[in-house]
């Protein structure tokens, strides 16, 4: 089973642009075009955009 | 043999993260998505988990903490994963990462360890500057201090012990290696160095993250061999090695990161780093840990025991 995805358009939380995405996942982070916010997917339906969170102290690899 | 179930614990869906869900789904293997922010561990009651049926548990997480701990509870409870408590806790603190380096004479540079800003100013002097203060835990360059004179010292000391939390007072201080405008970024996938990459950058921080240029670097057996002590060293699995090009020691190994990130890597090696990473995440699955590093039989048997030491703080 394909995990799940969702492709539509809604508002950046930032700027208000409408953003176009395609075949996005729970949690995936994506740049809004018009503002370049860094944004996370927290919804698929209806797909919904957050401003992704700051970095953390022990953020990496 | 029917196909593994192999679990992703993962915090957000970057790249390097669609990449590997791509790689699993053309082998036909279904994952099951484990979302660090809403995972709750029993950790009191080990007969009855939720992850026994999982053949192997890849950790993909941003947060060395969650990952670290995550990991642990796992592989006390039997849980095969990649990477495995151990190599997170090697990896993912500085000071760990050097000192399992040391004792396995792999080449790196100078680093000194102190516990007050007294000592550690005393310490950066006897290595003389310019000097680097890392902190312990941390990634892409994130707070690295080049202290270039006894000025900067005093006052960089000053603030990481008044503004930092606790482990800012555990000072880790390395040479300063005055590399030729690049470094080298490696991936070790068990016993194979599938590729490398020479980060290119001006900055004395070389990180892709941080704008670094990259290019291919050829695995010369002389690489091969140091990376694939190191990551030993370092438990095994799949990591990606920071290495320097010292004019009169040659290679030294800077850092090994254990949740590799391999976007920037793939167009300029050729190199299908997602390909082998499952591939190896399998063998783990199939034949266990030891088998999928090519360590002989009960090497990891008696690593189990890891110390959680500093720098699992939130």
């Amino acid at each position: 089973m394909a995990l799940p995805t969702a492709t539509g358009t809604t508002p950046c939380p930032e700027c208000f642009a409408d953003i176009t995405l395609t075949d996005v996942m729970q949690h995936e982070l994506t740049q809004c075009p018009g503002c370049g916010a860094e944004l996370e997917v927290i919804g698929l339906a209806p797909l919904t955009l957050a401003l992704a969170p700051q970095e953390e102290e022990d953020w990496g690899e | 043999m029917s196909s593994p179930r192999v679990g992703v614990l993962y915090s957000r869906v970057r790249v390097e993260e669609k990449l590997l869900f791509e790689a699993f789904e053309r082998r036909g293997v279904t994952i099951d998505l484990l979302d660090d922010s809403t995972l709750v561990f029993d950790i009191a009651d080990v007969r009855q988990h939720p992850y026994q049926h999982f053949d192997v548990i890849v950790e993909r997480c941003i947060n060395h903490s969650r990952a670290l701990y995550s990991l642990k509870i796992l592989n006390d409870q039997g849980v095969k994963t990649v990477n495995t408590a151990l190599v997170a806790d090697i990896c993912g603190n500085k000071l760990m990462t050097t000192s399992a380096l040391a004792a396995t004479g792999v080449p790196q540079p100078k680093a000194l360890v102190a516990y007050t800003p007294e000592s550690a100013l005393a310490a950066i002097e006897s290595l003389g500057y310019p000097v680097v203060l890392k902190p312990t835990v941390g990634s892409w360059g994130r707070l690295l201090s080049k202290v270039n004179d006894r000025d900067a010292a005093e006052s960089i000391l000053e603030h990481k012990e008044t503004l930092g939390s606790y482990h800012h007072s555990i000072f880790y201080i390395q040479e300063y290696v005055n590399k030729p405008g690049r470094d080298i970024r490696a991936f070790q996938i068990g016993s194979d160095t599938i590729c490398a990459i020479y980060r290119n950058s001006p900055n004395w921080i070389t990180n892709t993250a941080r704008g670094g240029r990259s290019e291919n670097c050829p695995v010369t057996p002389e690489l091969a061999d140091l990376c694939t002590r190191a990551a030993r060293a370092c438990g095994g699995g799949m990591v990606a090695l920071d290495l320097f090009e010292d004019p009169d020691r040659g290679l030294l190994v800077n850092e090994v990161n254990y949740t590799m990130e391999f976007r920037n890597s793939i167009a300029p090696t050729g190199v299908d780093i997602p390909e082998r990473m499952v591939d190896f995440c399998l063998r783990v699955a199939r034949e266990g840990w030891d088998a999928a590093n090519g360590f002989p039989p009960g090497t990891s048997a008696h690593l189990a025991t890891i110390s959680l030491a500093d720098g699992a703080s939130a």
